[in-house]
């Protein structure tokens, strides 16, 4: 436990940079975010008061906005306001919203109806009931909501760097990608600080008295435009053309770092997720983008892969890897699996992929039409000779393999099958294959490596130039490590690409990424 | 001083006020009694303009009052609610401060005001800066009628103003009420259900029932001379206070006996019938003084004498 956090200690140094500016940057999301929510949500949770009739509508879809999983409302705002931070903002006001109008609203109808008699009898016009009575009495609870949705907005605040929003979400969505412990709690931590952190200042702030708080009241714009401004400031360097990259490939050697170190890339970068990527690049909101080389999406989108002239991504052959015991308990399964060796090349993968993701095909049905067109296919056998799990992450190509493996398993043998797809990223899905939570679930070798076993930078190097040396390592040392086995790999090579839109890279006449390079070094 | 005519409120099919009209010269004391329901507070709220009637008039001073901006017509009204409506974010000072800060008063002229009515109502300036709830009942009653009052309007329009006291809290402060000069140069409606407060503190009383006016007159009238038998039977419980309490010394004057008065202190005539059985009682005397004011004559009376002064003179009201 110590050593533990010894190292976070140390990542947060070595990091402290990177550090910094995302806890900035998520400073600034959550207050721009929670200034708008309160100016819209105030003005509506009074109007609501005046008029009840709209008290119904409004709350409820105040209501319905809070229950759109984060992500998803995430998407939505894609197409309308496109990636960064506008619909990171847009997206977070409107899980703010609720608690801020619905407090403002009971706050506001809760006041004693004698006092508010009294207001208007002495003479006060509406405005004055509202600015003397209503809304000082009201405050209290005005502000419990406002404490909610600065917490909420801390939290959803860590889902903008999905779409390039930045925020501490970088870490703790990279930490994930790269099975890194540190680096999720780097991000994690502060995240959480931050939360209890600002829900007691705004309780002391709660506390000071009447007169104390006005001077508060006013201070606080100029106070939420200062923590704003930490996002808001246009970032300082720019360059020609502009990437987007997964957490995960920011974080990787055989990543940004290596693009940075081997290629010597320099290019404006925000981190942004591998599911909103390739229509961010589509729609010339992104130049470059770091990509799998068999996502269905480059056919889809039009995009080019750039050859990776000084070899810096390692190769990332799929195949299953499965738990020893499992082999054991289920004596057919290996042969089975290995059904599939050297089935599927890259631009077969490419074309599947493409169904599942552009065609919108089920990965049940692109799985089938598959097998059946390779002569693999059989009817399931519906045997109940034990249940075989299947894990996946989270992205197509995993469901589609998967759904191949699981009819293959059905067909071929008498065992029953559950798929526990979409485990999320590398992490996730292979502490469910230690933890005997799953049976096998589809690798790649150069997640192996690198995500998984980490060896040194030096063993590394040794071994990436070659699709043989790389499988043939991760399959020793899973062994003797995990007890896990990697079978015969699928054929396709799911490499990590830099990817451009094919117009645009044919009219700059960029083919690998050592052109990329010249062309952003062209003043 | 208040014209009120054919005033009417309904509200869906309640008839809450049904065409009512009386009129409140200056200075006066005007009671609306009834019991709860009867549509007291609604009128007193369209007098300044709370609720908007369904139908009528209303004059103060002469000018329609739904000629006027409502908020200007109510700074100049004085209005106590039922249970006080203080504001309980504002201290005492801020809330008596209410209606000068609406008129924009300067700061000294507040102050000096506040103090001042703190003084009249018998309150400590220690109250000063002290919030509503950490005030008694009492107090916080006399906070609302000084906030009512800061202003000095003309009218002042009282909603049960006494009605959350205790007995013995609610006659301290009738007494104190009768004694506050500034109330005797303003024009005032006040509401109630108690009869006895009705008969105290009233110049003249509007007993009300469901939603119309059963009787207007002075409590005398409403106790001698009841229009009919709601107005008696809703009198009958106390009514031997009641006429206790209303009739005064000169009405009974022409029964004393003329005999020369014995020593001891005495009693003016104007004062109740009442303060006399009440001197027999805490004075333990054989007999007591009445003098007339304007005849300067003073007459003496033994507890037997008085009650039979009393009697003589219900006899011929029922003559009458
Ligand atoms: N806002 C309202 N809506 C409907 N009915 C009302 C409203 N205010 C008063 N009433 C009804 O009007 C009648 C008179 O009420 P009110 O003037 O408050 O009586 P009082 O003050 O004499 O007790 C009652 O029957 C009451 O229920
Ligand atoms: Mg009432």
């Amino acid at each position: 436990m110590n050593e533990q956090q010894q190292t976070l200690w140390d990542f947060m140094q070595q990091q402290s940079d990177k550090l910094a500016t995302q806890t900035l940057q998520h400073i600034g999301l959550t207050f721009v975010s929670l200034f708008i929510a309160v100016l819209i949500g105030l003005p509506l949770g009074i109007l609501i008061s005046r008029r009840q009739k709209l008290s119904g509508p409004v709350l409820g879809v105040a209501g319905i906005l809070q229950t759109i999983p984060s992500i998803a409302l995430l998407g939505f705002m894609i197409p309308v306001l496109g990636i960064g931070a506008k619909p990171a903002i847009a997206a977070l006001l409107l899980y703010a919203l609720l608690p801020i109008i619905r407090n403002t609203y009971t706050g506001i109808t809760g006041v004693d109806a004698a006092v508010k008699e009294a207001a208007v009898a002495m003479g006060m016009s509406k405005w004055q009931v509202l600015f003397k009575v209503e809304l000082p009495l009201a405050m209290p609870v005005i502000f419990a909501g406002i404490r909610t949705a600065t917490v909420i907005t801390v939290g959803v605040a860590t889902l903008a760097s999905y779409i390039a929003a930045g925020g501490l979400g970088e870490f703790i969505f990279g930490g994930i990608s790269l099975n890194n412990t540190n680096m999720i709690l780097a991000g994690a931590i502060p995240a959480a600080l931050l939360a209890i952190l600002f829900d007691f200042l705004l309780s002391r702030l709660q506390k000071l008295n009447l007169k104390k708080v006005k001077t508060a009241a006013t201070a606080m714009p100029f106070v939420l435009i200062l923590l704003s401004s930490f996002y808001l400031l246009p970032s300082a360097y720019g360059s020609k053309l502009k990437a987007g990259f997964t957490p995960e490939f920011m974080g990787r050697q055989d990543g940004n770092l290596g693009l940075q170190s081997k290629y010597g890339l320099n290019i404006r970068t925000v981190v942004i997720s591998d599911a909103v990527m390739y229509k961010a690049a589509y729609e010339k909101q992104l130049d470059v983008i770091s990509g799998y080389s068999t996502d269905g999406r480059l056919k889809a989108y039009d995009l080019v892969v750039l050859d990776d002239d000084k070899k810096i991504f390692p190769p990332y052959y799929a195949a299953p890897i499965v738990r020893e015991n499992s082999l054991k308990k289920f004596a057919l399964l290996e042969k089975i699996l290995n059904l599939l060796a050297e089935k599927i090349n890259d631009s077969t993968m490419t074309a599947l992929n493409y169904k599942t993701d552009y065609l919108h095909q089920s990965p049940e049905r692109v799985a089938k039409d598959f097998l059946v067109a390779n002569k693999l296919w059989k009817p399931a056998r519906n045997g109940n000779n034990g249940i075989v799990r299947i894990g996946s992450k989270i992205f197509g190509e995993q469901y589609i393999l998967a759904s191949i493996y699981s009819m293959l398993i059905k067909g071929y043998s008498d065992y029953d099958v559950v798929t526990k797809t979409g485990l999320g990223g590398t992490k996730i899905c292979f502490d469910a294959l230690t933890n005997d939570q799953i049976d096998f679930y589809p690798e790649y070798t150069g997640t192996g490596l690198l995500a998984i076993l980490q060896p040194s930078p030096k063993t590394i190097d040794s071994l990436t130039h070659s699709k043989e040396a790389t499988y043939n390592y991760v399959q020793k040392e899973f062994e003797k490590k995990y007890n896990i086995k990697w079978l015969k790999p699928v054929g396709f090579n799911n490499a990590y690409a830099l990817m451009m839109r094919k117009k645009q890279a044919k009219d700059l006449n960029i083919k690998t990424i050592s052109n990329l390079k010249r062309y952003l070094e062209i003043k | 001083m208040i014209k009120v005519e054919k005033l009417s409120k309904h509200f869906g099919k309640i008839k809450a006020v049904n065409g009512i009209s009386f009129e409140v010269k200056e200075h006066e004391n005007l009671i609306l009694l009834g019991t709860s329901g009867c549509g007291k507070t609604t009128t007193l709220k369209m007098i300044n303009r709370l609720i908007e009637p369904s139908g009528g008039d209303i004059f103060i001073g002469g000018k329609n009052i739904f000629e006027q901006q409502p908020e200007v017509l109510r700074r100049g009204i004085g209005y106590v609610l039922q249970n006080n409506g203080l504001f309980p974010h504002y201290t005492v000072a801020q809330n008596i401060a209410v209606v000068p800060q609406l008129l924009k008063w300067d700061k000294k002229r507040t102050e000096k005001r506040v103090s001042e009515l703190l003084e009249k109502l018998h309150l400590s300036t220690d109250y000063l800066n002290a919030y509503p709830n950490e005030l008694s009942g009492g107090q916080q009653q006399r906070i609302g009628l000084a906030r009512a009052l800061v202003a000095d309007p003309p009218v002042l329009l009282m909603d049960e103003p006494f009605g959350a006291l205790d007995n013995v809290t609610r006659s301290k402060i009738h007494a104190e009420f009768k004694a506050l000069d500034e109330l005797k140069r303003k024009t005032i409606i006040m509401v109630t259900h108690d009869v006895q407060e009705a008969f105290e503190l009233g110049d003249r009383i509007c007993l009300m029932d469901k939603g119309k006016i059963v009787q207007e007159g002075t409590p005398t009238e409403l106790l001698f001379n009841p229009e009919n038998r709601f107005v008696k039977s809703f009198l009958q419980e106390q009514r031997l206070q009641l006429e206790f309490k209303t009739i005064r010394m000169y009405d009974i004057w022409k029964w004393l006996p003329t005999q020369p008065p014995k020593g001891g202190a005495g009693l003016a005539a104007d004062t109740s019938f009442w303060s006399g059985l009440e001197y027999f009682k805490f004075e333990a005397a054989e007999t007591i003084n009445i003098s007339h004011k304007e005849s300067h004559e003073i007459r003496s009376a033994s507890f037997e004498q008085l009650m039979s002064a009393f009697y003589q003179y219900k006899k011929q009201l029922a003559h009458e």
